[in-house]
């Protein structure tokens, strides 16, 4: 057993990155550790990103494997892309949550357990025989195992918790102890703490007692176990303001400010649905921005109400996620049909049918592209990191209101729950997109309301508007009058009308994100899959493999130029947390020879296992070890947020 | 809302220049006549007026109606509208519905939009009949009824559109039917009805479903099986020489006889509109031991949804500037400036 520095593999009392993961029973409240932690962290200037991985049960049954809840966190000196590949240091609240996360714990990684929680009932529910704290089959980690629980319960006693209430004070102990191991303030969480419980200070300071304990526990057992202090040093970044942000606040916030940008009041209709709840509860509160949140009845309900509210002049948004998206699909047709704007936020999650409610995948490609009835284009965007979602969120914003038409922006678990910094955007450097109405008749004497303009999109008519009364619906419109129109030459035109107007989407050319514009593999990613992808490729571009990274946002319509890139490279290897979507619509645009790398675990990819597959394209390819091509990690873009 | 400065106009300004394309003789040609003469008489104005509808033969009314119209999909117009409304509240909506659209496909919306009380007028035509899709039997059909989808007959049982929408937590509950002078008398009680206020129409298919109301509906000859309600009034049928009584130890309405007009000394009650539980009775009176109850059921008026929602944006931004920068900027902040990080 190794006996000092618990923090591999860097093996330094200041590594470059550090990845640990919090792991308890669903009710030890492990995702607040971890968000706190983050806070912690991102305030220490270390980058960051974390994966939260929660049961979709709320109080799964205590101590059960289905029930552990788990809080990864890989911050370090250098840009962090994700949440990193196998934790250093694993804290285990009880026996399930070893059990669970034991197998991507690194070899000779630091294992910290409550042996409170070890007790035989707990072993009997996680499935163990024996006592793996006591039966040697830990022996290639770093064990530091003692009793948290009653560690705490001594901790609190001064303010005459009961025994429950207490133990509820564990996680405020272990991030205590997080806080020590990695040299951070404890203000910060004091603070927090006594905002968070202002009404009830007992409780307020039992948690800050709690919070001293652990960390004053680590300075003692530093003495004699394997417990050691780290200091990670701070990522050089931009000057300038930050926070951390989530997707979902990201998506929220982008809304927001597409809302403010086109000026128009936003109308958000949602439906309960994990995860795509958090962006209803964050609109909810934010009415003084012209917002109004409808829980509707159901899903369709949700995007029927959206779409009236657009008919009636503001901007209608909706968001759920798989199952909910697929009731959402005859309303978007109705939408595509009479032509208004609509943004529509699916945050994916694993399926088919309820599928993993908290599991992140991005198998809802094909839905998004191509899954309504008749042809019925939209065009279709992808967030790759939670700070990413605010700039897509707008930009979906901006195509729904100049085309008149559905946008679909993708988020996914992920992205979803998952924290980043962010570099806080100055509204002001975004470019406005203002709308404007038809205030009167737009053929002499005649109203048009099907009159396409140079984009092909109609006029934008508010009912109440003076002398432009018109009639919409689902039936096929006749050319510029909207008239119902049965006639095969007026849908033939019709149909034509629609693909050109969403084909015709002005979409930036796709840029190469890490790597040259052509060489012999091009790795080409969309959504979530971001992060792991550009570490992967950045470290396969140091061993010398001429790889390059492209992440495409607009999935429809594809970047113009985007043929023509894939062409420039040998190879073109797609990986996507689904079977093949993305190269399939890659092989059907382009006809390149788009190879697919596919999972769907429900966990994200690991930079090590894309580096393999990337690797497997240099095998026996001279120079393959050799360095002959340049690093150009200077392209390496500010994981923080792209600013306009 | 809805109280807009009258707007003059006649029946001709509400006709559409397009081509009417249901069957000849239906009732909804009568209906569509009926809303147009109403329209005039309440000073509706046509650019402040939306007819939205789902799918089905009624749902094609938003079409022939010289106003703002969003003819939607199948049993989804309840949601559409509640969208329309909370955007602009100021909006004066008709909802065009069906027994299928209203009842099966779009049963949750109707139902959720008479719960809120959004403030709209909900026309529910009832033909008990699918007739834009050639005839299968409705949730609305009569037991037994013989159709393309049962040949035999059909056996579940009726849906009652008045009930449902009472139950729902409607605060406004009326009938009439296609060919009824009435009708118009009734539209303009639902629209002097703040909130969500649901008439169900009897109408005659007269492909799929013919005369099927012609007990209490027939032109001629049927009145006597009409109850026409009026609040503060007794409620007497047949010429005033039968009425309704409430058996007060049973707990439920009877049919009296009415001797030379002395409808007090018969026991005949009066219609109370805001009486739920009367109201109750009525949208559950049997037609054939009872007459049909047509007019206004019930109306005991309720705060509005999208005031509620409108009031409640108002409360929650006052004293607040929708101010992006600072909105984006808050939460837990640092700030990086050169090598040192402090929290913000």
């Amino acid at each position: 057993m190794a006996s000092q520095a618990a923090v591999k593999p860097h093996e330094a009392d200041s590594p470059d990155a550090v990845v640990v993961r919090f792991a308890g029973d669903s009710g030890d409240g492990m995702q607040l550790t971890g968000g706190q932690f983050t806070l912690s962290t991102a305030l220490a200037g270390n980058d960051l990103a974390t994966f939260p991985d929660f049961p979709a049960e709320i109080r799964a049954p205590q101590g059960t494997l289905f029930g552990v809840s788990a809080f990864q966190i890989n911050f370090g000196s250098r840009q962090i892309n994700t949440a990193g590949d196998a934790p250093d240091v694993l804290v285990a609240m009880n026996p399930a949550a070893l059990k669970v996360n034991l197998a991507a714990l690194k070899p000779g990684g630091l294992i910290i357990a409550d042996t409170g929680e070890f007790t035989k009932r707990n072993l009997d529910k996680a499935k163990y025989e024996a006592n793996p704290l006591e039966d040697g089959s830990l022996a290639k980690y770093d064990l530091l195992a003692f009793d948290i629980s009653a560690l705490t319960i001594e901790a609190v006693k001064p303010f005459g918790l009961g025994n429950k209430d207490a133990l509820r004070c564990k996680n405020m102990w272990t991030l205590g102890l997080a806080l020590w191991m990695f040299d951070r303030p404890r203000e910060p969480l004091h603070d927090w703490l006594r905002q968070k419980f202002r009404s009830k200070p007992d409780i307020a300071n039992a948690n800050i007692a709690a919070l001293d304990a652990g960390h004053a526990y680590g300075e003692t057992a530093e003495l004699s176990g394997p417990l050691k202090q780290v200091h990670v040093d701070p990522v050089p970044s931009e000057p300038g303001l930050y926070r951390t942000i989530t997707g979902a606040e990201a998506v929220s916030l982008g809304l927001v400010a597409g809302a403010q940008l086109a000026e128009l009041p936003m109308f958000f209709g949602g439906y309960p649905i994990t995860p795509a709840s958090a962006i209803l509860h964050h609109l909810a509160r934010l009415k003084e921005f012209g917002v109004t949140t409808f829980q509707a009845e159901d899903e369709i309900a949700a995007i029927c109400a959206a779409i009236g509210a657009s008919y009636a002049g503001s901007l209608g948004v909706t968001s759920s996620s798989g199952p909910g998206i697929a009731l959402k699909g005859e309303a978007m047709g109705l939408a595509i049909m009479t032509e208004l704007p609509l943004v529509i936020v699916n945050s994916q999650r694993g399926g088919p049918s309820t599928g993993l409610p908290t599991k992140t995948e991005q198998s809802d490609l094909y839905q998004a592209v191509y899954g309504r009835n008749g042809d019925a284009p939209m065009p279709v965007i992808a967030a790759r990191s939670p700070g990413d979602a605010f700039d897509c969120a707008i930009e979906a914003c901006r195509i729904a209101v100049e085309y008149m038409t559905p946008v679909m922006l993708l988020t996914d678990g992920y992205i979803a729950n998952a924290a980043e910094p962010w570099k806080v955007p100055d509204p002001a450097r975004y470019a406005k997109f203002p709308v404007s109405f038809l205030a009167e008749k737009n053929a002499g004497d005649d109203l048009l309301p099907y009159k396409r303009d140079e984009k092909g999109a109609r006029p934008w008519i508010k009912p109440g508007t003076p002398g432009l009364m018109h009639r919409i619906g689902g039936i096929e419109k006749a050319v510029d009058t909207g008239h119902i129109d049965y006639s095969p030459e007026n849908h033939q035109t019709m149909t034509d009308a629609r693909r050109d107007k969403v084909l015709g989407v002005a979409v930036p050319d796709q840029d190469v994100c890490l790597g040259n514009e052509s060489g012999r593999l091009a790795v080409v990613g969309w959504g979530s899959t971001f992060g792991p992808i550009h570490q992967a490729v950045g470290r396969a571009r140091r061993k010398g493999q001429d790889v390059s990274h492209i992440h495409v946002r607009h999935i429809w319509p594809l970047p113009g130029n985007l043929g023509d890139l894939l062409r420039g490279f040998d190879k073109v290897l797609v990986p996507e947390m689904n079977t093949g979507q993305f190269k399939t619509v890659l092989r059907d645009q382009f006809l390149v020879d788009a190879e697919p790398l596919t999972k769907t675990s429900g966990q994200p990819f690991q930079i090590a296992e894309l580096e393999e597959a990337i690797g497997k394209y240099f095998d026996g390819i001279p120079g393959n070890e050799g360095g002959d091509v340049e690093p150009n990690d200077q392209q390496l873009p500010n994981p923080v947020g792209v600013e306009k | 809302m809805n109280d807009m400065t009258p707007v003059q106009t006649t029946l001709k300004d509400w006709e559409t220049d397009q081509e009417v394309r249901w069957c000849p003789g239906c009732g909804d040609y009568a209906i569509l006549k009926a809303v147009q003469r109403t329209l005039p008489q309440i000073g509706a104005d046509p650019a402040n007026t939306v007819f939205i509808s789902g799918i089905g033969c009624s749902s094609r009314f938003p079409y022939y109606m010289e106003s703002y119209g969003f003819h939607t999909i199948h049993g989804r117009a309840p949601a559409v509208a509640t969208g329309v409304k909370l955007a602009n509240p100021d909006l004066d909506i008709w909802l065009v519905t069906g027994d299928g659209d209203g009842l099966s496909i779009g049963g949750n919306h109707l139902m959720h939009v008479l719960r809120r009380n959004v403030n709209m007028q909900i026309m529910l035509f009832n033909n008990e009949i699918y007739g834009l899709t050639k005839g299968q039997y409705s949730p609305t059909s009569r037991e037994g009824t013989k159709s393309p989808s049962t040949p035999l007959g059909s056996y579940d049982h009726p849906a009652r559109p008045a009930a449902f929408a009472l139950g729902s937590g409607a605060r406004f509950v009326a009938r009439g039917f296609d060919v009824s002078k009435k009708l118009p008398e009734v539209l303009k009680a639902a629209h002097a009805h703040q909130g969500a206020a649901f008439i169900e129409i009897f109408q005659n298919c007269i492909v799929y479903n013919k005369d099927v109301f012609d007990d209490f509906a027939a032109p001629k000859g049927a009145e006597a099986q009409q109850l026409w309600l009026e609040h503060g009034e007794p409620m007497l049928f047949a010429g005033g020489t039968r009425g309704i009584t409430l058996d007060r130890d049973r707990l439920r309405l009877e049919v009296v006889d009415v001797v030379d007009g002395d409808w007090e000394a018969a026991g005949v009650i009066v219609h109370d509109a805001a009486n739920r539980s009367i109201a109750h009775m009525l949208v559950e009176m049997p037609f054939g031991p009872f007459p049909m109850a047509l007019g206004v059921l019930y109306d005991d008026p309720r705060p509005t949804f999208e005031t509620a929602v409108v009031e409640e944006r108002a409360k929650a931004s006052e004293g607040k500037e929708p101010d992006l920068a600072r909105l984006l900027g808050k939460g837990q902040t640092w700030t990086v400036s050169g090598t040192a990080q402090d929290p913000a």
